[in-house]
Formats: C-alpha cells, sequence, structure tokens
C-alpha cells in the first residue's frame, strides 16, 4: 500500500514538472519580455541592465531552472494588470471562492447522482431508469455556459428567486454549481447504474437474498459497496471537468474566483498571473487525484493489502 | 443464376442494415450541423457580418418576429440563423481537424509502442499519463495568454485533448494483436515491420479508432465551444457557436433569442453525435458496452 501510495505522488509530482516545463517554454513562445515589460522609448543602457537582472542572457536550461525555484517559492512575479499584487499571493487570494464552488457542485454531483443510479439501477426497465436516461443523455450534450445563462433567465429574471451574478451570501453560489454540476450528475448517474447492474446480479448478493438479508441493505450495503469503485475511478475526471466548468461558469456569473481570474489576466496580457493561476490549478488537481487515489484504498481492500 | 442470387441477397442485408441506422441523430447532424456547414453560402437568408441598424433585436417568428429573421437579430441587426448556419463551418473544421490531429498522433504512437515495446512503449505511456492528468483548459489557457487564440490553438488544444486516449486504446489492441497467429506468419514471410504494422495490424484496430473518433465528436465540439465563449477561441467576428452565445450573455432578461438558439444548436449537434457514437460502438464493438 505505501508503495503504491509513493508511486503515484511520485508521478503527480512529475506531472507537475511537467506542467512547470510547458509554462516556461509557453513564456518563450510568448515572446521577448523585454518588448512586454519595458517602454518603447527605452534606451540601450535600460535594456541590457534589464537583460541582466531577468536573466535572459543565460542559457534556456538556466532559466528554466531559476524559473522552477522562483515557481517552488510560489514567486511568479509581480502582476502587470493590477499592479503591485504578488501574483500567486493574488490568486491563492482567489482561490477559497473557487473551492467553495466546486465543493458545493460536487456535493450536488454526488448526492443527487448515486440515489439517481442506484435507483435506476434497481429498477431497472422502470421510469425512473427511462427519466434517467433521458436526463443524462441531454444532460452530457449541453453546454455548461448555455445551461448558466438559462437558469439565470428562469430563476433570476423571470422567478426572482435567486441572484443573477456575483458573490455573497449562499444564494449566490446555488445557480453556478448547479450550473457546474449538471454534467457530472449525468455522467456519475450513468456509471453508478452500469455498475450496480453488474453488482447486482453477482453470487453474493443472491446469497445475502437467500439469507433473508433485507432489500434495503442488499442494495445499498452490500451492492453499492462494490459498485462504488466504478465511480471513484471517476473521480478523477470530475475533478478535472469541475475545473474547466470552473473557469467558464466563474465567467458566466461573474464569480470572483481563480478562473474569472484566468480569463480576465489572458485579455489583460498579464503573464505571471496566468503562470500563476495555471500552476495552482495543476496542483489543486493533483492533490484531488491523490484523494481519489486514497479513496481508492479505502474502499477497494485488494488495493489495500496488495 | 446462383450469382444473382446472391446478389439479390446481399442488396437485402444492406437494407436490413441501412433499416437498423438510427436515423434521428443522422438527420439532426445533417440538418442543424453537417449541411449548414457545407452550404452556409446557398441557404443563409441574410449576411452574417453585415449590421443592419434598422432591423435592430427583431424578436423570433411567433414571438412577435417576422419569418425574414426566423431566429430573430441580435442588436447590430444581423440574422441569428444566418449567424449559426456560417458558424457551423468552423465548428466542423475545428472539431474534424482537431480529432484528426488526435487519432493520427495517438494510433501512431499507440502502434509502435505497442509493437515494439520497450523504451518508447514507456515513454509513450508516460506521456499519457500526463496528457490525461492535464486538463485541456489549462493548454489553452496557456496557449491563448503565449501566443494568442486562433484556429491553430483551438485545433492544437483539441488534438492534445484527445491524442491520448486513442494512443491508450490502440496500444492496448495492438498488445494482444502481436502474439496473434497472422502476425507470426507474416514475419516468417519476411514481411518488414512497417508493413505488418501498417497494413495487417492497422486493419484489426480501425474499429475501435472509428468508434472512439466518433464518441470524440461531441467532446472537441463542446471543448471548441467552451474556449470561444470565453475569447480564446477562434477570434471575432467568425460566428463560432460558443461566441455566439456569448454575445447574448448580458441581454437574457429582454433579448433571450440572442444566447438560446446558438446553444440550441449546439445542444442538438451534441447529443446528436453522442447518439450516433453510442450506436456505433454497439454494432461494432460488443465488448465495450456501458462503459
Amino acid at each position: 500500500m505505501l508503495k503504491y501510495l509513493s508511486r503515484r505522488i511520485a508521478s503527480s509530482l512529475f506531472a507537475l514538472l511537467v506542467i512547470t516545463f510547458i509554462v516556461f517554454l509557453l513564456t518563450q513562445l510568448s515572446g521577448s519580455p523585454v518588448d512586454a515589460l519595458l517602454p518603447d522609448d527605452a534606451t540601450q543602457e535600460q535594456i541590457d541592465s534589464f537583460i541582466r537582472e531577468w536573466g535572459l542572457d543565460k542559457p534556456l536550461w538556466q532559466q528554466y531552472l531559476t524559473f522552477l525555484g522562483n515557481a517552488a517559492q510560489g514567486d511568479f512575479g509581480t502582476s502587470l494588470k493590477w499592479p503591485g499584487q504578488d501574483a500567486m499571493g493574488f490568486v491563492l487570494d482567489r482561490m477559497p471562492a473557487t473551492l467553495e464552488l466546486g465543493g458545493l457542485a460536487i456535493l450536488m454531483s454526488v448526492v443527487i447522482a448515486l440515489p439517481l443510479g442506484v435507483a435506476a439501477a434497481v429498477y431497472k426497465g422502470g421510469s425512473i431508469d427511462n427519466g434517467a436516461q433521458i436526463f443524462a443523455l441531454v444532460g452530457q450534450s449541453m453546454p455548461s455556459f448555455w445551461l448558466g445563462i438559462i437558469l439565470i433567465w428562469v430563476f433570476s429574471v423571470w422567478l426572482g428567486w435567486l441572484p443573477t451574478s456575483g458573490m455573497g451570501s449562499f444564494s449566490h453560489a446555488i445557480l453556478p454549481a448547479i450550473a457546474i454540476a449538471w454534467f457530472q450528475i449525468s455522467a456519475l448517474a450513468r456509471l453508478t447504474r452500469s455498475a450496480m447492474l453488474e453488482v447486482l446480479d453477482v453470487e453474493y448478493i443472491k446469497l445475502a437474498r437467500v439469507k433473508g438479508v433485507s432489500e434495503w441493505s442488499v442494495v445499498w450495503k452490500h451492492a453499492l459497496r462494490n459498485a462504488a469503485v466504478v465511480p471513484l475511478t471517476y473521480f478523477g475526471i470530475l475533478a478535472a471537468s469541475i475545473l474547466t466548468g470552473s473557469v467558464v461558469i466563474e465567467t458566466v456569473f461573474s464569480w470572483p474566483g481563480m478562473g474569472w481570474v484566468a480569463i480576465e489576466a489572458i485579455r489583460g496580457r498579464d503573464f505571471p498571473v496566468v503562470q500563476a493561476v495555471i500552476i495552482a490549478y495543476a496542483v489543486i488537481y493533483m492533490i484531488s487525484n491523490l484523494v481519489v487515489d486514497l479513496l481508492y484504498v479505502v474502499v477497494d481492500p485488494r488495493v489495500r493489502h496488495g | 443464376m446462383a450469382e444473382l442470387h446472391l446478389q439479390s441477397h446481399r442488396l437485402q442485408n444492406l437494407w436490413q442494415k441501412a433499416r437498423e441506422l438510427p436515423l434521428l441523430p443522422i438527420g439532426v447532424l445533417l440538418i442543424v450541423f453537417i449541411i449548414p456547414a457545407l452550404f452556409a453560402e446557398v441557404i443563409a437568408p441574410h449576411d452574417p457580418y453585415v449590421p443592419n441598424l434598422r432591423a435592430r433585436l427583431q424578436p423570433p417568428v411567433f414571438f412577435g418576429g417576422t419569418w425574414d429573421y426566423m431566429l430573430g437579430t441580435d442588436r447590430l441587426g444581423r440574422d441569428i440563423l444566418s449567424r449559426i448556419l456560417h458558424g457551423a463551418w468552423y465548428v466542423l473544421a475545428v472539431s474534424m481537424i482537431g480529432i484528426a490531429v488526435g487519432v493520427v498522433v495517438g494510433t501512431t504512437l499507440g502502434l509502435i509502442a505497442g509493437y515494439a515495446r520497450g523504451w518508447f512503449d514507456g515513454l509513450v505511456m508516460r506521456l499519457v499519463d500526463i496528457s490525461l492528468a492535464l486538463p485541456a483548459m489549462l493548454l489553452a489557457l496557456a496557449l491563448a495568454a503565449a501566443i494568442g487564440a486562433s484556429f491553430l490553438s483551438v485545433v492544437i488544444v483539441v488534438g492534445f485533448a484527445l491524442w491520448a486516449y486513442f494512443a491508450r486504446q490502440v496500444r492496448a489492441e495492438v498488445l494482444l494483436l502481436r502474439n496473434s497467429d497472422f502476425v507470426a506468419r507474416s514475419q516468417v514471410a519476411g514481411a518488414s515491420h512497417l508493413r505488418i504494422l501498417f497494413r495487417h495490424i492497422l486493419p484489426n484496430v480501425m474499429n475501435t479508432i472509428v468508434v472512439l473518433a466518433t464518441l470524440q465528436v461531441g467532446i472537441a465540439i463542446m471543448l471548441d465551444a467552451s474556449l470561444s465563449f470565453l475569447g480564446i477561441g477562434i477570434p471575432r467576428p467568425t460566428p463560432t457557436w460558443g461566441l455566439l452565445v456569448s454575445d447574448g450573455r448580458d441581454f437574457i432578461a429582454t433579448d433571450w433569442w440572442i444566447s438560446f438558439f446558438p446553444g440550441l444548436a449546439i445542444l442538438l449537434t451534441v447529443m446528436a453525435a453522442n447518439m450516433l457514437g453510442d450506436w456505433l460502438r454497439e454494432q461494432l464493438d460488443p465488448r465495450q458496452r456501458q462503459i
């Protein structure tokens, strides 16, 4: 088990390293920082001292190591668009907002999708099953940003129940979380259903029934525990799509999180902040994947003892 | 006589196959996506780019509008229907080229990795892991910031998002195939590695590639739409569908049709593509049902 976990951690760190490398390479592609940061009428002397100060005269690999060293300390320079702000600090300030939204979306997905998938499997072919199938088909094909706009239209403009955008009370978070979660609910319910169908057919379930275990306990204790491994594999993907979703949905609802910062920074060509956001997202993503690996250990005894 | 009989039998088979085709998704794809993409110039009633201030904010027909502007007009008086029809071409081009990049890169690497094994296999599988672990949105953000958003950057992002799935799947199948009799026999017969790979093994993994590619159409379109909605896709004034939705975003309270119909086009297209992909999978690859 320790071996399994340490291998997972090592591969996560390696992936992070690759991401920093890609980000660094793209910085090089974006043109010389001399053009971006110095005024057009800078003298040759100013340019030279700038190049020396930023280490632009050193070979590329050395520049990368410097970048990596700074990145490891969270130093991505200062923001160009929001003057005086430390790039990573600015991003970290916005991180709780994104995590709040993502957490709520994950909670919604699990609370709705698991029972829905289980019910669809238990009453296979019934009206719950058919309804869930149609819901999944539509849900997986609907662009989340469009859904977000439609939700604003219906619940904020027409019915006036919930605020249209911004952040503040809990009610502000409801619509964006639904917009992010919708797709996940469809995907997760579909996976849970097929995993449950497989498990409900297995010998030990029949045995439990013969022994007189109540149907409730057969479904929720014996079957779901074994079926849960499959939806769990999806959780890694879930984290990625919630991350993507947060970029899109934060823009729709003007939710001041990391995704909103990323888009604003790109519009303002604020490269330090863009770098910081990408690395921060990547770290969140790697950590959530590690958590999924840990959950495997909890759920699946074969991993625990293997 | 016997030949004739055989032919009519074959025709009958073909007819039966055709009757089983999922007509609904195919029809939707043709009407909403493919015909508009190829013939927008001919069928679009208005120019998608030229403003017409006298026709500003016309509502759709049945909502107080006229048949002349069936789906309404935007704030500059441009016809929404014509803009959707013209946008279809860019959506089609980006998703098809992006998928093609993913198929070619992924299949080639997967074939070689599975056949050659050794260090190359290890390297490719590492790259697959990393690529799957990297949300495509991050690359899209980085690319948009570094080189600016363009047709090319969107194609790169789509190709990047998809290649690893092909590489992984193809490699897994090649691992099974490389020990089979027909590969051993062609080796004995003196066929070169290249010939074995592309003439003998590739045709056997073609089904998988087709199924996977069809299932990726929806993902590719959705990715393209998200990027253009965020303003990091194909730049203005190209009327890609995501951009059209974002155009109407701030006016949903009063002029809902600006966002509504382009989004509906995305929804219908992705849904039809997904249904077609599911159907193909069941036809060609029964092992993978219900995954």
